[in-house]
């Protein structure tokens, strides 16, 4: 031991404090905390052009801002949170940080490679970015042709950073896959992963394959605007629905990218937090695996009305369903979960209840405008702008916040205000029900997105859905008033406040420098297998947290 | 912080693993997984060839001729060529034969200059008579009793597109890999790769393969078909 | 207009919309019942099994398999059910009866053409008879836009160089709202327009009184409300009023200034990016240079009266 003998004092936070060492850190669990401030920081600023967009359809007709500066907003508004924050947010953040920890490694397979991915996703954020500073960008996240050719130069910008993002994007993902296979722990068998590592490597596994095609996609649309290559524009003898196919080859897959790791996070805190064994464990597993390839066929339900033969709708609708079924396995497996464990009721689990609520719905209404002769009515209505919110706000957001209450004591070393939490987590739900829900009734009555004005008879509905992004945003604001105060004031955390079973939380808070593990650490169970170890609960503190098992091997000498 | 000698570790040796096996194993698969995203990306590019090729066949058919196989037959064999010296690196390297790694990898650069050159000579001869890419497309002049402005029909200019576009970056690919050819024979001049240690030689020869074979595609459904 | 409703969907005034709105409650209510019972669930064991003592271990649950497959089976054949009915209906909206009466539309930035088989067009009105099969057949001028009419449950995307089409046929006697559903720039929500549905009587003394010849700035004016040029010129920053612009001085971007005399009107309305006024964008869309001849005189002549 003596060799690779540790300071305790010494941990990954502190041993280091000049900015420089963070910015040229390979450590994985810094460029995890790096990415969270970058991906909050997007989140904030896509979130207040929500609330800007919502304070405009508070009324028909122009209420603070003109036609052109809301279609730049809601824009804005889609690529931030898409590209800068949803995508990366989850395996960038969590991934990098808990990842290696969970594998028992000492870091991800490629660590400068890791370095280089969180400075090239920032490249592609100013890039996309500078395009404010030369035009406007309009014509919604989807840049569909010949629109997006016409707008002006500033698109150039966009596509740029996304393609730049793009990269990014892939380098994380082959990063964990390699991790994930090559990196374990001795005694981590496929069976004895964490569902949360399943997960990022189920998304791993769509960007590699997914992410180089909306490269090409961009540098298509740029070569188009720069030299008129006529592959899009019909005006060029291009065809417009050809770049819609393109397009959606990605997005689609693109948006298993943003929940996949939300149903890993979901399936650790209800296994945490019931202190039982996930019910349906290796179809959980497998599922996320198969929704990953079942999510590259379905990518023609966006393009029902597109012009597409029928005979390709009809296809893609039937490919649709299929992806119900192995979500579906999951949620009911989550639910089966809780029969018969002993739930508590933390922050963390809050959203990962919220989340069934939430997502259930995202998910039916998913499947509703997936079918042939429904969709027609509904697409491009508010009934899919619900949809895709449910899904990622109300699913993927809604998780990662989970994941950050989940996470913080382990992230940061202190606990946060676990009644504020509650009060918090409230008003985000109820705050994004209201907001959310009363589009499903206007999409379905008519209201067309990417509307700047609407007809009086959908201003209830408006109004109402305003009021809860008001809400919502409190909530949110007040999330991050008490975390940012935590870092001041917090009580410092024990080691493993929820006393959860996976390996992060089986050593000591703050994570010690240079090596996660003193030892590389030996599995020799599930990591959900709670009633394999009663004598780690037998003396649990008041607050739920128990001695690690570090902690309990290793007296301190 | 990349080496431990100390401990008794290969100077190679990244502390975050294991053993060399591991590190070798996960470089190899890493650099696997990057060659799929880029035939992914190719590919993004050949859907794009066989959608307008079966929507204007006889267009494609047409202006395909205008494509010299004999240059496009030539740098093929010279890709050949270089996967070939690529590997003979890679076997000299496990032989612990650093002079001919050193010479494979020399040859090979040069093939891949010599595939630049002939397409330089291509796109010039191309762009002589009013070959672009997109809307400056405006084929004229006569060679060998050929009329090039026979070749302005419509959605002709999409099919030097869509050429310009996959052999520019077919191109582009070869000039990085020219980079870190120069690279690793630096590297290998220093004596850095043994049987021990020759991960950076290998990995850069599975990249050449992709590019060589990435080729081998383009050159008969854009030169001969 | 006739799309109020109290339900999740405006009436349905088409003949297959009732079609439509029968497999969407079908799915709303099993998608409803489907997660009440499973929100039910997880509510009852979030009681029934909630935290006692901290110290607590619960027991090991062996996994079902009987569950797991019934996870699998139930839904697979939910969704077949669903994917075979939304198959037929799509279908039925797909195929157009044989007989249809035939309009051409065309989407431009940021209006609606219609051109029946008379060679009478109108903008932003397109009137039906009541009880036909009718069939649009769409292209558009510039990007794409798409065709939207809800209570009729029928979209379609229009797209340059190419025709789509949709058909519908109109059970009551009224008026209808068209959207433009695809995103096309500026004014998007407001390439609106109306759908009259009328009776055949109505439908053939319409027509007539299309072709009889309006005064110029009559005419004029209501190709003004028409072409949405009211969007961008009336009590807006978008567009310059135009009230008094007749024989004004007009100062351009470049600094040079120019009458404005008939010809700069025309001008300006077929190539709006010829001379712009300072002080604007390029906002104006150059589509409007496809007007006839005695569309273009009329609307100059409007202007002029303002
Ligand atoms: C996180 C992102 C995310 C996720 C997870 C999903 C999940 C799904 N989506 Fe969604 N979708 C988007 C993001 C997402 N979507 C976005 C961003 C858009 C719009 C893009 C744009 O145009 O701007 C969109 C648009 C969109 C459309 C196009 C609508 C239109 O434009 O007209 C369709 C159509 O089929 C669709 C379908 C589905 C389906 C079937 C699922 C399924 O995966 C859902 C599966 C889940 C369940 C079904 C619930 C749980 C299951 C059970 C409890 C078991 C019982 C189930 C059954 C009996 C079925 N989505
Ligand atoms: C991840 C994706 C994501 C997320 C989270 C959101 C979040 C929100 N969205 Fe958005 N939205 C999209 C993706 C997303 N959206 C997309 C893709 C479109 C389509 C665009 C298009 O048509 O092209 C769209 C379009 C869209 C529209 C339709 C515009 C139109 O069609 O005209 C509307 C309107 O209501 C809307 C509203 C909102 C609101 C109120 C929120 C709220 O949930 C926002 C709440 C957030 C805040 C209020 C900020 C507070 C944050 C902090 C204080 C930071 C705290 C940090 C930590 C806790 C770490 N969005
Ligand atoms: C989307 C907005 C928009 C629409 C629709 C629009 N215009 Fe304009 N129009 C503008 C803008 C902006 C300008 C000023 C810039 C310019 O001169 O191009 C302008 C300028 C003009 C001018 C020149 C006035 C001057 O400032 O000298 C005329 C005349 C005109 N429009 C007529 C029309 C007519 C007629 C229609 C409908 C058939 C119409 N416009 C529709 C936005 C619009
Ligand atoms: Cu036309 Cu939107
Ligand atoms: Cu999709």
């Amino acid at each position: 031991m003596s060799a690779t003998a540790q300071d305790a004092s010494i941990n990954f936070l502190n041993y280091d404090k000049s900015l420089k060492s963070w910015l040229f850190t390979k450590d994985h669990k810094r460029i995890g905390l790096m990415y969270l401030v970058a991906v909050s920081i997007a989140f904030l600023a896509g979130g207040i052009l929500a609330l800007l967009v919502r304070l405009e359809l508070l009324g028909p007709g122009e209420t603070i801002m003109g036609p052109d500066q809301y279609n730049q907003s809601f824009t804005l508004h889609a690529v931030l949170m898409v590209f800068a924050f949803i995508i990366p947010a989850v395996p960038a953040v969590f991934g990098n940080f808990v990842l290696p920890l969970q594998l028992g490694a000492k870091d991800v397979a490629f660590p400068k490679l890791n370095l280089a991915s969180f400075y090239i996703y920032l490249i592609g954020v100013v890039i996309a970015m500078s395009a404010l500073l030369v035009g406007r960008i309009d014509g919604g996240w989807t840049f569909y042709a010949p629109y997006s050719e016409r707008v002006g130069d500033s698109i150039l910008y966009v596509t740029t950073g996304v393609f730049v993002m793009g990269f990014s994007s892939i380098l994380t993902g082959l990063n964990f896959i390699v991790t994930v296979h090559k990196m374990r722990a001795p005694g981590l068998t496929w069976n004895r992963l964490p569902l949360f590592v399943w997960s990022i490597y189920a998304t791993a596994i769509v960007q590699v394959l997914a992410t180089p095609v909306i490269g090409i996609t961009m540098v298509l649309l740029f070569l188009e605007r720069f030299l008129s290559i006529g592959i899009f524009d019909p005006a060029l003898g291009g065809d417009p629905v050809l770049f819609q196919h393109f397009f959606w080859f990605y997005s689609h897959p693109a948006v298993y990218i943003m929940i996949l790791p939300a149903f890993g996070i979901v399936s650790d805190l209800i296994g945490t937090f019931s202190r039982h064994r996930v019910s349906g464990y290796l179809f959980v597993a497998l599922s996320s695996v198969a929704i990953a390839f079942l999510g590259f066929l379905v990518w023609g339900h966006h393009m029902f009305v597109s012009g597409q033969s029928a005979t390709s709708s009809i296809v893609f609708s039937l490919l649709t369903y299929l992806i119900g079924i192995p979500t579906g396995v999951k949620v009911l497996n989550w639910v089966t979960t809780l029969y018969k464990g002993s739930i508590s009721y933390k922050t963390p689990m809050l959203y990962a209840l919220m989340f069934l609520f939430t997502f259930s719905i995202g998910g039916f209404t998913g499947v509703m405008v997936g079918v042939l002769g429904i969709d027609i009515h509904l697409h491009d209505t508010y009934f899919v702008v619900a949809h895709f919110h449910y899904v990622m706000m109300g699913g993927s957001v809604i998780a990662g916040l989970g994941a950050l209450h989940y996470w913080w004591p382990k992230m940061t070393g202190r606990m946060y205000n676990e009644r504020l939490g509650k009060i918090a987590a409230t008003l985000v739900f109820f705050g994004f029900n209201l907001t959310f829900f009363p589009q499903f009734i206007m999409g379905s009555r008519g209201m067309p997105r990417r509307y700047y004005d609407y007809l009086p008879e959908f201003q209830q509905m408006h109004q109402l859905s305003t009021y809860g992004s008001w809400v919502l945003g409190v909530g949110l604001f007040m999330i991050l008033g008490y975390l940012l105060m935590s870092l001041k004031t917090g009580k410092k955390a024990p080691s493993n406040p929820w006393g959860a079973l996976t390996l992060e939380w089986t050593h000591t808070t703050p994570l010690p420098h240079p090596h996660n593990f003193t030892q590389t650490p030996v599995v020799v169970r599930g990591p959900y297998d709670y009633h394999l170890v009663p004598e780690m609960f037998e003396n649990a503190a008041e607050d739920g947290s128990v001695k690690s098992v570090h902690d309990v091997s290793q007296p301190a000498s | 912080m990349a080496s431990h000698p100390l401990d008794g570790h290969p100077a190679h040796l990244e502390h975050h693993f294991v053993s060399s096996e591991q590190q070798f194993d996960a470089a190899k698969m890493g650099m696997w997984l990057f060659l799929i995203t880029e035939i992914l990306l190719f590919s993004g590019m050949f859907v794009l060839y066989t959608v307008y090729r079966s929507w204007h066949p006889e267009v494609f058919a047409l202006v395909s001729e205008v494509l010299d196989w004999r240059m496009g037959g030539f740098n093929t064999l010279v890709l050949l060529a270089s996967s070939f010296t690529v590997a003979l690196g890679i076997h000299y390297a496990q032989k612990n034969d650093n002079r001919k790694l050193i010479i494979n990898l020399v040859l090979t650069l040069i093939f891949a200059l010599i595939f630049l050159v002939v397409k330089y000579f291509e796109y010039t001869g191309k762009f002589a008579h009013g070959i672009y890419p997109g809307a400056a497309f405006d084929p004229h002049g006569i060679v060998d009793g050929l009329d090039y402005a026979k070749y302005n029909v419509p959605y002709a200019a999409q099919f030097f597109s869509i050429y310009f576009v996959m052999t520019g970056i077919h191109a582009f690919h070869v000039i990085v890999g020219i980079g870190v050819f120069i690279w690793i024979t630096l590297r290998a001049s220093r004596g850095e790769f043994s049987a021990a240690y020759y991960t950076p030689v290998e990995l850069t020869g599975l990249y050449w393969h992709l590019v060589d074979i990435i080729w081998i595609f383009l050159f008969p459904l854009l030169y001969l078909i | 207009m006739g799309d109020q409703s109290t339900g999740w969907l405006p009436d349905p005034m088409s003949t297959f919309a009732g079609e439509v709105d029968t497999l969407f409650y079908f799915t709303l209510y099993v998608s409803t019942i489907i997660f009440v019972a499973v929100m039910a669930a997880m509510v009852y064991f979030g009681i029934r099994y909630r935290r006692r003592s901290e110290t607590e271990v619960p027991e090991f649950v062996r996994e079902s398999r009987i569950l797991e497959t019934t996870w699998v089976v139930v839904p697979t054949i939910l969704v077949m059910i669903v994917f075979t009915w939304g198959f037929k209906v799509f279908v039925d909206l797909q195929t157009a009866p044989p007989d249809s009466y035939e309009i051409t539309v065309r989407g431009a930035q940021w209006f609606w053409e219609f051109q029946y088989d008379t060679g009478v067009t109108s903008a932003n009105e397109l009137y039906v008879p009541v009880n036909r099969p009718i069939k649009l057949r769409m292209t558009g001028s510039d990007v794409l836009h798409s065709f939207f009419i809800p209570a009729f449950r029928v979209k379609m995307d229009v797209i340059p160089n190419r025709y789509t089409s949709v058909w519908f046929e109109a059970i009551e006697i009224g008026t209808y709202q068209v959207f433009c559903t695809e995103y096309c720039g500026t004014n998007h929500s407001a390439m609106l327009a109306t759908v009259h549905v009328v009776s055949q009587e109505d439908f053939d003394a319409w027509m007539v009184a299309q072709d009889q010849d309006l005064p110029p700035a009559e005419l004029g004016e209501r190709l003004f409300r028409q072409y949405t040029c009211v969007v961008c010129h009336v009590d807006t920053s978008v567009g310059p009023n135009l009230a008094g612009i007749f024989g004004s001085e007009r100062e351009l971007t470049d600094g040079s200034t120019v009458i404005a005399d008939e010809d700069y009107l025309l001008e300006s309305i077929v190539n709006p990016s010829a001379k712009v006024s300072s002080g604007y964008g390029l906002q104006m869309p150059a589509t409007f240079g496809t007007m006839s001849q005695k569309q273009l005189d009329g609307l100059i002549a409007y202007i002029k009266t303002l």
